[in-house]
């Protein structure tokens, strides 16, 4: 079975690719890239106007399986990723219970194979229970399939814990991903600390909560050569201290996502309303601008989506009671489309640099690269699609997106995951 | 008639409303000197005191206010609700939005929550004290205070003196005082300022010593010493030292100025027990407000369009 892609715009950095041209899959493979091919017989995909990059990852997703199923699960939240375009998430270990021991991340694993509409890489904790008291049994995650070991939803509060962590990890090879958030400086903090925790009487959050973190984890990377991905990355001073780390060499990577970049705190008003609570919480327009100018300059590798899917009872509560997150798998792309590729600030190019191979290569995940022979995991975009975001509009189990009501432009219209279609004319097909 | 049905915060009062309240309230203290306190305007209607978090003074003087304009007043309380068997916010208010109430106060120990009640309930919602955010009614008797005794509002400097980071009824009271004309100071350590006093459109300090000659009125908040974690300075001795109103600080001020506090008082702490009860310490005074004030808002919202002749 020939599957042959026409006349689209494929663009892969990796490669040095950004040319009209069609592409011929068989068995799950890119068999033929050039202009004006044929197959015998197959299946003939038109994608004239359609944009085609090497399948999205995106490396910072909550499933909620095992223990919330009511909020998402593999099955759900990997078909709310290729509804979003992509074809690989990684699944953070936060469940209920933690992903602490190798059977978790087998479970896991194996529920992505058998489940799953795109692929999964689980993630596994960092200490036990994600208590920041003990390591959590990392050798064997690792050998059942952990791409990377995170105790994300929670910094790991000691310096020497996180140190003794970040030792052991790299006899593995795999990044330590740090959520940074100094519980001490923090405190009940729900919203940014400064003009909109003063205005709405809510405990701020302040940016050093997040920033000594950073510094510390960068600190102890070079101490202990482990390496080290930083995880939802919101404020300027963070992106300062990223910059001077990698300009030292130093194997740092970070992360944004994309509701640092397009939402800033004076989005929340006196309507409290609790889809724009995340943690990190949202910051100030200068923070912002100053995650996109890493982005732009390289400091910052990738986007990824955080999507953290909560219940519609838990989110209706009072502000500092409801959880903390917003889901995003569905939304990132069209957001940058919307905010960034539309506007000229940026080029399909970028799109697959921070939406695939940077992300990719952050956690060291199997490279995906359109070229002969490469597995065709793809991701074809429709730049003019319109996107209304409504609630009924999500494939995802949960609706608290914080970008409710907004209208976007351009969408994944197909994903294609080892040659077959998980989404197909903007449907999930499987 | 106020420019909106409900008060949830400052923002949702113009000065002219604020006027208006003032005034009322002047026609219905009058009332309250009178043996027989009770008016008929509001009988029938059904006004509850929500209070999701302890209360009594508060919650005493809009049920008192409720009484005595013959409003059937309803206490819907933290440990006689619902709400400690788990059942949410939005919950509690569908339920008390389908018995078919006029006006809901609503106290709760988070932000936002009056907020939440307007999406929920076809009444007018008062804000009787939300998490740290505001607690406008405080502010309205505050202001109607400190006009019965100094006789205007406008240019008056009024210093707010204490924990600003966590006090609703400075969260309220400065927009309060900006709107009427006044100027107020916030005075208190950094450690209990919040993190841009700027953006609330107050003056800011550290010293209170070096303010106090300026002030017509220096406004004592409570010190909260059942706070358990960490407290922002290093004894309530030392923070006297530096904060406290004492005779020494009340003879630095100007001779009409005036000594308040929303009560209830640590004597000894943020307030000495000998200026608590001299003559220019307005605390009962503000008290008394309270019921005026709360008939006022109660009336406004409920009642007489036009009518204005409470009394």
């Amino acid at each position: 079975m020939a599957l042959l892609l026409k006349n689209a715009r494929v663009v892969d950095p990796a490669v040095g690719l950004d040319a009209v041209c069609d592409i011929v899959i068989r068995d799950g493979l890119i068999a033929e890239i050039g202009t004006d091919l044929r197959i015998a017989k197959g299946e003939t995909v038109e994608c004239a106007e359609k944009v085609v990059l090497p399948g999205l990852a995106d490396i910072h997703t909550h499933l909620r399986e095992p223990g919330r199923e009511d909020e998402e699960s593999v099955h759900t939240g990997t078909r709310a990723a290729a509804h979003g375009g992509y074809t690989a998430i990684c699944a953070m270990p936060n469940t209920e219970p933690v992903a602490d021991e190798g059977s978790s991340v087998r479970f896991l694993r194996e529920r992505g194979e058998a489940e799953g509409a795109v692929r999964v890489y689980p993630l596994g904790a960092i200490t036990a229970k994600q208590e920041g008291r003990a390591l959590a049994e990392i050798g064997d995650m690792v050998a059942e399939g952990a791409v990377a070991l995170s105790d994300d939803g929670h910094g790991v509060q000691s310096a020497g814990m996180m140190r003794l962590a970040m030792d052991y990890v790299k006899r593995f090879g795999v990044p330590v991903v740090s959520h940074c958030e100094d519980e001490a400086l923090v405190g009940k903090g729900v919203v940014n600390e400064g003009v909109v925790s003063t205005r709405l009487g809510l405990s701020g959050w302040p940016a050093a909560g997040e920033e000594v973190q950073v510094a510390r984890d960068i600190r102890l990377c070079e101490l202990t050569g482990c390496r080290l991905h930083l995880a939802h990355l919101s404020t300027a001073g963070s992106v300062e201290l990223v910059r001077r780390a990698k300009a030292a060499g130093l194997p740092v990577t970070c992360e944004v996502t994309p509701h640092h970049l397009f939402l800033t705190e004076d989005d929340l008003t006196e309507s409290y309303d609790t889809n724009l609570k995340m943690n990190p919480p949202l910051r100030t327009a200068e923070d912002a601008a100053a995650l996109l100018a890493g982005l732009l300059d390289g400091t910052v590798d990738c986007i990824a989506t955080d999507h953290a899917p909560h219940a519609p009872h838990e989110k209706a509560l009072e502000f500092e009671l409801a959880p903390f997150g917003t889901t995003g798998l569905e939304t990132a792309l069209s957001l940058v489309i919307t905010h960034l590729v539309a506007t000229k600030k940026a080029d399909w190019a970028q799109v697959a640099q921070w939406m695939s191979i940077g992300p990719r290569a952050a956690l060291a995940l199997p490279v995906v690269r359109i070229e002969v022979g490469a597995l065709a995991d793809l991701t074809i975009v429709d730049p003019e699609a319109k996107v209304e975001v409504g609630a009924e509009w999500f494939v995802s189990k949960s609706r608290n997106s914080a970008f409710l009501g907004q209208k976007l432009l351009g969408k994944a219209s197909d994903v294609l995951v080892g040659g077959y279609f998980a989404l197909r004319n903007g449907k999930v097909v499987v | 008639m106020l420019s909106s049905r409900h008060i949830l915060g400052m923002d949702d009062l113009s000065t002219e409303d604020i006027t208006r309240i003032l005034d009322t309230a002047e026609s219905f203290a009058a009332v309250n000197e009178r043996r027989i306190k009770k008016l008929p305007t509001l009988r029938g209607l059904t006004v509850v005191n929500l209070f999701l978090e302890p209360s009594t003074r508060t919650r005493t003087s809009f049920e008192i206010a409720a009484k005595r304009l013959s409003a059937d007043g309803i206490n819907f309380t933290a440990s006689a609700s619902a709400t400690v068997k788990g059942e949410s916010l939005r919950d509690t208010a569908a339920t008390l939005a389908a018995m078919s109430c006029d006006l809901v106060i609503i106290r709760h120990k988070y932000a936002g929550a009056p907020r939440m009640l307007t999406e929920m309930m076809d009444c007018s919602i008062v804000n009787g004290g939300d998490g740290i955010h505001q607690h406008p009614t405080q502010a309205l008797l505050d202001l109607y205070t400190m006009k019965q005794r100094l006789g205007h509002l406008e240019g008056l400097r009024v210093g707010i003196v204490g924990d600003i980071a966590h006090s609703r009824v400075a969260g309220s009271l400065i927009p309060a005082l900006l709107k009427v004309g006044a100027i107020p100071v916030v005075i208190a350590p950094p450690t209990l300022l919040p993190a841009r006093p700027d953006v609330l459109g107050a003056e800011v300090s550290w010293d209170l010593d070096e303010v106090l000659p300026t002030l017509d009125v220096a406004y004592m908040l409570r010190i909260q010493m059942e706070r358990a974690d960490g407290m922002p300075f290093p004894s309530l001795r030392e923070y006297a030292r530096f904060y406290g109103m004492n005779s020494a600080r009340l003879a630095a001020m100007k001779p009409s100025a005036i000594v308040m506090h929303p009560g209830p008082m640590n004597r000894g702490v943020e307030i000495s027990a000998d200026v608590a009860d001299s003559d220019r310490s307005l605390v009962l005074e503000q008290v008394e407000s309270g019921v005026a004030v709360r008939m006022a808002v109660m009336y406004l919202l409920l009642g007489g369009a036009d009518s204005g002749a409470a009394a």
